[in-house]
């Protein structure tokens, strides 16, 4: 089982609700708190396991606004557990989790340094190293109704844009999402072989006009009125 | 990368600190210049372990937990890490019964001297080795990924040992040129190697903003970070340094921690400067200090490119952000983000 999430950056709006569902429910959770800096400050800073960030891809007229969420990848070949000196990084052979043991992490950076989607940031007050647990704790849940034991971000999203489930099983969602949709991961090139994809923006065909009915004396009329008469 | 102090003088101690050890072993071995008397054999050795334990003892500043650092050997199979904490506490049994049996024996050319000095030198070169790999196995900074990495932290190892070995030769003699001989060439090979570096990490990466989001096919610019202040992915990895600092700090390199040294080490074993020489060493730590300095802040991490910064000597940034950090260029601060420690 390789237990991941898929985004559909077709649809994300960017509302940054995944990352405060995340937050509220990972503070109280396996790997709490997740410490705030200056929360109500000039420079309000913290532990986050989600961030997203917006690009602009292409050039004017051809752009579009991308909202990207990232999160832990779930790597299959994760160096960030490869590099932990004290066994607090591990990968579960079972669901392929990536995890941190607070009680063994000695905060020395080091995976944060390993890891090239940004995913693990340091709590100051803990002195402990923090990420995304994929809400371990609650997707195995059984005293939540089946619907609900996905995590936080994916119950979260308005725009459904964030897809739970076992990226092995060629019919789970997430799989059919990917092969339908040309699912990708991020920065191949480093071989990091990510569990999370990321779905492209779908291509829409321009709506076609030439077989509109076309306009009777007086619509012309009317429309050229609004074109030279200034309201 | 952030350039911590404790990383930089644990990097530069500790090697300066197992070059010493190693070149100690080296000149009893083949009795150059007719070996180390017994007693400056056991200075010597004592000094390497205060190098060794001064970058030890730093490295442990930078633990946000060090309650577990005890834990920190565990993973020896996987992580270069661990094995650079296996053997530089492997280090320490070898070097204090080397240094206990040259000093109550009076005796470093016996066989079991011979026979320790070497496994001890030996087990220092191990260290630099696993030290540099920790950070050249790191695929996410490419200014890292090179095996220019370990082989510049040995030749720099050796340089600031020998230099060390030597000064305390011509402190106590005139006219010691074995032992400046060996220190200038070594020095001289570490700047030609450092050279080396400069120029590799000149050429730009293959991985960039398109690579990391997917979107091959077009200019992707960040338009939001997504968040007001720093965080922890600022505060580690968004330091950088200008390309016409980072030369003037090249040039401080080379002048501090090669130049100097060659020719104050020259000076003294051909005329004599008493103890002015001992400004071999100190300058030659100050500019493999500020080397080590640059090793840090010029490493870009992959996770920068996510920030809107793509690679090369200084990282290109979008115009709403550029304005910003040239501001804060102007006013002599190298971040993008502050500090968040820095209220």
């Amino acid at each position: 089982m390789r237990l991941g999430l898929v985004i559909d950056l077709d649809t994300c709006v960017g509302c940054h609700a995944c990352a405060t569902a995340c937050k509220q429910w990972n503070t109280s959770s396996i790997t709490a708190p997740l410490t705030d800096y200056d929360p109500y400050g000039k420079e309000p800073s913290g532990v986050w396991f989600n961030r997203i960030r917006h690009y602009e891809i292409g050039d004017y007229p051809n752009n579009k606004t991308i909202n990207f969420p990232m999160s832990c990848m779930h790597c299959e070949n994760a160096e960030c557990v490869t590099v932990c000196p004290t066994g607090a990084s591990y990968k579960r052979p079972e669901d392929g989790i990536v995890l941190v043991d607070q009680d063994k992490c000695m905060g020395c950076n080091y995976c944060s340094w390993a890891c090239p989607y940004g995913a693990r940031e340091l709590d100051r007050e803990s002195g402990t190293m923090k990420k995304c647990t994929l809400c371990v704790d609650r997707i195995y849940d059984e005293a939540l109704p089946p619907e609900d034991r996905q995590p936080a971000c994916v119950l979260a999203c308005p725009a459904h844009a964030r897809l739970f489930g076992d990226l092995d099983d060629p019919e789970s969602v997430t799989s059919r999402a990917v092969r339908e949709r040309g699912g990708y991961a991020l920065m191949p090139e480093l071989n990091y072989s990510p569990t999370n994809h990321y779905l492209p923006p779908r291509t829409r065909p321009s709506i076609p006009t030439s077989d509109l009915p076309r306009g009777s004396l007086a619509r012309k009329v009317r429309e050229w009125v609004n074109r030279v008469v200034e309201r | 990368m952030n350039p911590s102090l404790a990383v930089i003088f644990l990097t530069l101690f500790s090697g300066a600190g197992f070059g010493l050890m190693a070149m100690v072993a080296v000149v009893n071995d083949f009795a150059i210049d007719g070996a180390l008397s017994p007693l400056r054999t056991a200075i010597l050795v004592a000094l390497a372990l205060l190098l060794v334990t001064m970058g030890m003892v730093s490295s442990t500043a930078h633990l946000a937990n060090p309650k577990n650092a005890w834990r920190a050997f565990t993973r020896w199979r996987t992580s270069w890490l661990a094995r650079e904490g296996v053997f530089a506490v492997l280090f320490y049994p070898l070097a204090i019964a080397y240094l206990g049996w040259v000093f109550f024996t009076n005796s470093d050319r016996d066989n079991v001297a011979l026979l320790l000095g070497n496994v001890t030198a030996l087990v220092g070169l191990v260290t630099i080795f696993c030290q540099g790999m920790i950070y050249a196995c790191l695929r996410t900074i490419r200014q890292w990924h090179t095996p220019l990495v370990p082989a510049n932290f040995y030749a720099l190892g050796l340089a600031l040992g020998m230099t060390v070995l030597s000064t305390s030769r011509l402190l106590a003699h005139r006219h010691d040129l074995a032992m400046a001989s060996i220190a200038c060439s070594l020095l001289v090979a570490a700047a030609v190697m450092k050279a080396i570096y400069y120029f590799w990490i000149g050429a730009p990466s293959g991985t960039t903003l398109q690579t990391a989001t997917g979107f091959t096919r077009g200019r992707v610019r960040l338009l939001d970070q997504g968040h007001t202040f720093g965080t922890f992915l600022t505060h580690e990895f968004s330091n950088c340094i200008s390309p016409g600092r980072a030369l003037r700090f090249k040039v401080a390199v080379y002048v501090l921690g090669f130049l100097a040294p060659i020719a104050i080490l020259l000076a003294a074993a051909h005329a004599g400067i008493g103890f002015a020489v001992l400004f071999a060493p100190v300058l030659a730590f100050v500019g493999i200090g500020l080397e080590r300095y640059l090793f840090f802040v010029e490493a870009q991490h992959v996770v920068n490119l996510y920030h809107g910064r793509m690679p090369g000597p200084l990282p290109q940034m979008h115009p709403a952000l550029r304005a910003g950090a040239e501001n804060t260029a102007r006013a002599g601060k190298r971040r993008l983000v502050p500090s968040y420690e820095e209220r």
